[in-house]
């Protein structure tokens, strides 16, 4: 089967790539765009460490296949922090020391923007809701939730 | 075929035609819509490969349409595109409730309740929601549409009624009339991210007191979600009191017939059935009075 041309949007730059049907968009990222930052922890929806925002939209990059991402548009961990800098949200888990491995981090941080967008003053229960789909398996979740509060209100209430 | 295929077409016809082809050719195809099932399915070992065929570029299995005529949620609707839908949310609670509880946010971004449906898991949360709802399952057929109630629809673990060269095209909903609301409760051991023990759909209509109409679902308590008519019959003129209740949950319990496994047994199944399917109804009740 010949591969796949597909054209989509990466973090804010028209993208071009060839897929194999069986490919999830994770591992196009990974292997066919060379972008490492997001991470397979399980590879079948369960752990979040994978996500990315699809059309503004949260999801699993494992459970979608590359072919899939044709005309929508993707943001990664790459494209987070911007021209000024790391992202509140970045930021906010370095201070609070919100990681140890890092394995999950990436999707925590994509996970937790996708929330503030929806979400600007979550409350605990909302936060811990809405990234129960990923898993930490060294920190314990409370430094966690403790950056995303943090950067909620930093970026509420900018310095 | 020694590798995966990829299709999207744009036609109601051209699925039929790829569907059509590969059944003349001896090859497999998979329907894909949100991918939460299929994209696992596909990483498992042996998986044969085959034809992916994209329904979600067709402008029918977009539909989310919530209006007097009645509801329609295509087959390409994500749970978060229902949860954000505010008619939807007040027409259905109880089916909003279920498809809320399958998987994580970023699952939901994707996944459908029609691919809950086919996929056909015994626990499958939206499934004993959309038979309490009375869905009925809109089939694109080679010869038209044809349709067939949720109740019907899943024959057995992991299958459905679709014949070959047929796809769900979405599910139906007459307009829910006044003062009636569903419900939905299901068991799991933790709060988030787990399978279903038991589940239980219901919905209730009240008039003056009484309850007129009533729909119970029951599932993972079987190989399949079925609909409880006995328990129905012990809520419909009723004024949905505790002996009623306590009827239902009886009918619920005696058409039950569970597996014992990790999550739990089946005297345990049994009894926890029961007691949902009081506390499903009791909170359906309250919407319907409020509505």
């Amino acid at each position: 089967m010949a591969r796949l041309h597909v054209e989509s949007t990466i973090n804010g730059e028209a993208q071009e790539f060839l897929c194999d049907a069986s490919q999830s968009l994770l591992d196009v990222l990974r292997d066919e765009l060379g972008l490492t930052g997001t991470k397979e922890g399980c590879g079948t929806g369960d752990c979040g460490a994978c996500s990315v925002l699809v059309d503004g939209r949260l999801v699993c990059s494992c459970l979608m296949l590359g072919v899939e991402a044709s005309g929508a548009e993707i943001e990664t961990i790459e494209g987070i922090a911007g021209e000024e800098g790391l992202h509140p949200l970045q930021n906010a888990f370095l201070e609070n020391a919100a990681l140890q491995c890092g394995i999950c981090t990436p999707g925590f941080i994509v996970a937790s923007k996708a929330l503030l967008e929806k979400h600007p003053n979550p409350d605990e229960s909302t936060i811990r809701y809405w990234l129960a789909g990923n898993l930490c398996r060294c920190t314990g979740y409370d430094k966690i939730i403790r950056a995303v509060q943090d950067a909620a209100a930093k970026m509420s209430h900018p310095a | 075929m020694e590798s995966y295929g990829y299709v999207a077409p744009g036609s109601i016809d051209e699925v039929l035609a790829v569907l059509n082809a590969s059944i003349g050719a001896g090859q497999m195809t998979q329907l894909l819509a949100g991918g939460s099932d299929v994209l696992v399915q596909m990483r498992m070992p042996n998986h044969q490969p085959r034809t992916i065929v994209d329904i979600k570029k067709l402008a029918e299995t977009n539909r989310l349409e919530v209006s007097a005529e009645g509801i329609y949620i295509g087959a390409a609707v994500s749970s978060a595109l229902m949860n954000e839908h505010q008619d939807l949310q007040k027409a259905m609670p109880g089916l909003l409730e279920a498809a809320d509880l399958i998987g994580s946010t970023q699952v939901q971004g994707r996944a459908t309740i029609c691919g809950n449906l086919c996929n056909a898991s015994p626990a499958g949360d939206s499934i004993p929601a959309l038979i309490a709802a009375a869905g009925i399952c809109d089939i694109a057929t080679a010869n038209g549409n044809r349709e067939m109630a949720v109740e019907d629809f899943v024959i057995g673990v992991g299958k459905n009624a679709l014949q070959q060269g047929e796809f769900l095209l979405g599910v139906k909903f007459a307009m829910p009339k006044a003062n009636t609301k569903d419900a939905y409760l299901r068991f799991t051991p933790r709060t988030e991210m787990d399978i279903a023990v038991v589940g239980v759909g219901v919905r209730v209509s009240v008039a003056n007191g009484i309850c007129t109409d009533a729909r119970v679902s029951i599932g993972a308590v079987a190989p399949t979600a079925l609909l409880v008519p006995e328990a129905a019959d012990a809520l419909i003129g009723s004024a949905l009191d505790d002996a009623a209740l306590a009827a239902a949950g009886e009918a619920c319990k005696n058409l039950s017939s569970p597996i014992s496994d990790k999550r739990g047994t089946v005297e345990y199944r049994q009894k926890v059935v029961a007691v949902l399917c009081k506390r499903a109804i009791a909170i359906a009740h309250k919407r319907a009075l409020e509505n």
